[in-house]
């Protein structure tokens, strides 16, 4: 396996170059606030304000555009929490996680089964898929990703890669292709704004926020979250303070699978329950991670809503096609003006 | 004209100056020793010098021509090569390959490339070496093989970065003989960093020492060294013998 | 061991071989002798001579890339749906012959490397972004033709079957061996291109770069020019690998040409024979495509415990994703490696 280079650049300088986009904001408290509303972000609160002015302006009413706020909104409270916990594996353990998707998928099925095979209420499920889903992160990256650690980080990538063929096809295989669905009882449609969402979604957006408040939380607060932020910060520090880095890989990386878990349970009775949705919120996670930073948790949930938005919008600019298409055209975009993503920092 | 002219040139790192307005003028086929106590700035200075990182301000000039933050590869084609204090072989190859490299990416057309990639190497004494593949070199062999991929593009400039630090007194000796070959019979003219005072004192026709970013002060060996500053610049710093 | 570096005064050894002869010789060896196979093997086995053949040349393409330039991509299905599609576009819309097809996704698929290697590249961003980056864009495109009128949205191209055997328009009779001559051509062609590639001064500045581009820009050497010259090749040797397919399966869709499953196609092969060598892909080619075609047999008709997959899709990419695992962590030098790494011990 070849030794790709990663991005450290000049020899000996003693002053370490800086990874672009890896040094997390998390845990740099107040000064980070200020800091952070840099050029590059009030660009972006001034692009987001332009696109929605637009929004309204091309819409057959303002009450369409009024929804897809609304609609994006919500959603990007969910791809907020996905995110974070792609985000999280990415700052610890250095790797993409390329199975968070198909993570997410599991827990979508796992709740359809409990939901159709027991009648249990969707979200009670969330009792069961985020036990597991940590359980099965722990496992996979102890059991697995470890074996290749101290390797080139392309093996870890393949792994995953691996893992997640492995699962898409392998619910493809249990399941089949059929689309399912899991119903909320007592969905309904509320009036928000002019606009109206389903019960499930604002459950959905609530629920990941909840999450995503106590992850972060956790980062902050406790001890755990901080030797966490410290091994994402300088592993080789961290170790040197006495953290068991072995552990916090392992457990990082169950939270962040944790986090796609709950996210599925949380949108089953949003989208169609079929192998392929997680590769949905797979690709869509990508691009927000790399919107807010990689590595970067604050980013990550920021990253959900600017991506849910741009996806609803979409709908109003490119009519009739796919919303991820905006999706996409928003990560080149990233690409080529600020590939670091809103909290990242150049080198 | 200098071959090299450095003037006011500044680097820092979120409120550290690693470099504070150096400045500095080479004559070509002169050596110039540039001495200063660790975390002086005299890999970053390099760094600047050469491409690798862009200065924040001051300027830099190859053979009067501005190079000043020009990309590294535009530099070294310029002919500026540099070594790196931490040796970078290629190294999933040989060391004749990783010389071979060097003297495709030079000047010169060579009708044969790989035989005067086997000559500079041993020029270089890394004989020896030739064939091996660059994992498991000692530290002397692969401080040689910096040596000989940036002497194998022909440069006007060498920087070399500490070049003879992990060698013993024994593995110094033809390492200093060929630098000044390199002077008298090349042309080439040679900036090096280094910590061993005794190389420093032999090699160079003046000397430069930096201290916390800055220029200290500059001129002949025997008068750099005896200036009351620099001694205590190097204050707490085990004294290096001039004899060793 | 401490060794004193003396200068060498006896005369030098001379220079080592360098094994490109033998590495041509060995390409024109198993061209004369895989060409009489056709005729040998019955009908079935054919077809799976020329799916092998067809991951070879992906992973081939991916290779030059990912194993000799460094540049690990995670989404190589962009370019071979890019030069599918080309072909199939090319051809059903516009009339064109299917060698312009390929020529034209060559062509394509080169472009968009350059482009969006520079975009990616530029920064020095770390090897995951890249990943991730690589693996986005075969996603996207895999959107765009599922959702485009212009390429037919998730139907995708039916080639239109012609009245009589052609060479210009690539179709023969299903079972003629034409296919495999042409497949194993092909191949013969990309290995040659990327024993040439490593044997030129590119392919050697390319190598540099993956080891270390710092010490490469160090010696002169322009890296992007490089990196990017490495992912045009890459994509359009993976290109011809899509042309073919479409000709050979008569049918394109976006999952077939874009899907992730593409993707590991390209990526797999290598990974077991050994990623940036030459015969790596071709060994590792010559395991998978017998392996998904049991595993197409096995789903077709399925053992009695095994009876609930019957029809079922997904099994041979489960298996995929299982044996790259394995392969990964058991053996992560590949198996064209080993047994050389062995052989030269011995």
């Amino acid at each position: 396996m070849t030794n790709n280079q990663q991005s450290v650049s000049s020899s000996g300088t003693g002053v370490p170059e800086e990874d672009t986009a890896t040094v997390p904001a998390k845990g740099r408290g107040r000064r980070s606030l200020g800091a952070a509303l840099g050029r590059s972000q009030l660009s972006v609160v001034a692009v987001l304000a332009v696109a929605v002015l637009l929004a309204y302006l091309l819409a057959d009413s303002p009450v369409i555009a009024t929804q897809a706020i609304v609609t994006g909104l919500l959603i990007g409270g969910v791809y907020g929490l996905v995110a974070m916990g792609l985000t999280l594996i990415f700052g610890v353990l250095d790797i993409v996680n390329f199975a968070h998707g198909a993570f997410l998928a599991v827990a979508l099925f796992i709740t359809y089964w409990l939901v159709s095979s027991m009648g249990l209420h969707p979200y009670v499920t969330i009792l069961v898929t985020v036990p597991v889903m940590f359980a099965v992160g722990w496992a996979v990256q102890r059991g697995v990703l470890s074996g290749a650690m101290g390797k080139p980080l392309e093996n870890q990538l393949l792994i995953t890669l691996g893992i997640s063929l492995v699962i898409e096809n392998g619910l493809l295989l249990l399941f089949g292709a059929n689309p399912r669905s899991v119903p909320l009882p007592g969905d309904r449609t509320i009036g928000i704004l002019g606009a109206v969402a389903d019960l499930s979604r604002i459950l959905a957006f609530v629920g990941a926020l909840v999450l995503a408040g106590v992850l972060f939380l956790v980062l902050q607060r406790t001890r755990l979250g901080t030797a966490i932020r410290a091994v994402a910060a300088n592993n080789a520090g961290a170790q040197l303070v006495g953290i068991d880095t072995r552990r916090i890989y392992a457990l990082t990386f169950a939270i962040g699978t944790a986090c796609a878990g709950a996210a599925g349970t949380l949108v089953s009775p949003l989208v169609t329950v079929e192998p392929s949705t997680g590769a949905l919120f797979n690709i869509v996670a990508f691009v927000v991670v790399v919107i807010g930073g990689m590595g970067n948790v604050v980013g990550a949930l920021v990253g959900g809503f600017v991506i849910g938005l741009a996806e609803q919008l979409g709908t109003i600019f490119l009519p009739g096609q796919s919303p991820l298409l905006s999706v996409f055209i928003v990560f080149v975009l990233v690409l080529f003006f600020r590939p670091q993503g809103l909290f990242g920092r150049t080198s | 004209m200098s071959i090299l002219r450095v003037e006011g040139l500044s680097k820092h790192f979120r409120g550290l100056k690693a470099v504070d307005d150096v400045g500095f003028e080479v004559e070509e086929g002169s050596i110039l020793g540039v001495i200063g106590p660790n975390g002086a700035g005299k890999t970053t200075m390099f760094n600047l010098i050469a491409g690798a990182m862009p200065p924040d301000s001051g300027r830099v000039f190859l053979k009067g021509q501005d190079v000043t933050g020009k990309p590294p590869h535009v530099i070294a084609q310029s002919g500026m090569a540099r070594t790196f204090q931490l040796m970078r072989p290629f190294y999933s190859m040989s060391v004749l390959d990783n010389v071979t490299i060097a003297v495709l990416a030079g000047k010169g057309g060579h009708a044969n490339p790989r035989d005067h990639a086997a000559e500079v190497i041993e020029t270089v004494g890394l004989g020896t070496w030739r064939d091996s593949p660059t994992e498991g070199l000692p530290t002397a062999a692969l401080k040689r093989l910096e040596l000989a991929r940036a002497v194998a593009l022909r440069p006007r400039v060498l920087l070399l970065d500490e070049v003879l630090a992990g060698l013993v007194p024994a593995e110094r000796a033809p390492v200093m003989e060929l630098l000044e070959r390199l002077r008298s019979e090349e042309g080439i003219t040679l900036v090096f960093v280094e910590h061993i005072m005794a190389a420093v004192m032999r090699l160079s026709d003046s000397v430069l020492v930096l201290n916390l970013g800055r220029v200290l002060t500059s001129g002949a060996p025997d008068e750099v060294t005896k200036d009351p500053r620099v001694i205590e610049a190097y204050l707490g710093e085990e004294p290096t013998r001039a004899d060793s | 061991m401490t060794q004193t570096v003396a200068v060498d005064r006896t005369s030098p050894a001379p220079l080592p071989r360098k094994p490109w002869n033998r590495h041509l010789l060995a390409v024109a060896v198993l061209a004369v002798v895989m060409v009489p196979v056709p005729l040998l093997l019955p009908q079935a086995q054919q077809a799976v001579a020329v799916r092998v053949m067809i991951f070879a040349l992906m992973s081939i393409g991916w290779n030059v890339m990912s194993g000799f330039g460094g540049l690990f991509s995670f989404g190589h299905a962009a370019y071979f749906g890019l030069g599918a599609y080309t072909t199939a576009w090319l051809l059903v819309e516009k009339g064109l012959s299917p060698w312009i097809g390929m020529a034209a996704g060559v062509v394509v698929a080169a472009a968009f490397a350059v482009v969006s290697g520079y975009l990616l590249l530029r920064y020095r961003l770390k090897g995951a972004y890249f990943a991730l980056a690589t693996f986005a864009f075969a996603e996207m495109f895999r959107l765009l033709a599922t959702n485009s009128d212009v390429v037919n949205r998730a139907e995708g191209y039916h080639i239109p079957l012609q009245v009589e055997e052609s060479w210009w328009w690539l179709q023969f009779a299903p079972s003629s061996p034409n296919y495999f001559w042409i497949a194993l051509a092909l191949t013969v062609v990309a290995l040659v291109a990327s024993i040439l590639f490593l044997r030129s001064r590119t392919g050697q500045f390319a190598l540099a770069v993956r080891d270390d581009q710092d010490a490469a820009a160090a010696l002169g050497i322009p890296v992007m020019r490089y990196q990017l010259t490495t992912m045009a090749i890459s994509a359009g040797i993976t290109s011809v690998a899509g042309a073919f397919y479409v000709q050979y399966y008569l049918f394109i869709d976006p999952d077939l040409a874009f899907g992730s499953a593409v993707s590991i196609q390209a990526i797999l092969p290598a990974v077991i024979g050994g990623v940036g060598t030459i015969w790596g892909p071709v060994v590792g080619a010559a395991i998978l495509g017998p392996l998904s075609d049991v595993t197409a047999t096995v789903l077709r008709n399925p053992p009695a415990f095994l009876s609930f997959l019957e029809g079922r899709g997904g099994l041979d990419v489960v298996i995929y994703g299982v044996l790259l695992i394995v392969i990964i962590l058991v053996l992560p030098q590949g198996i064209y490696s080993a047994v050389r790494q062995r052989w030269f011990r011995s």
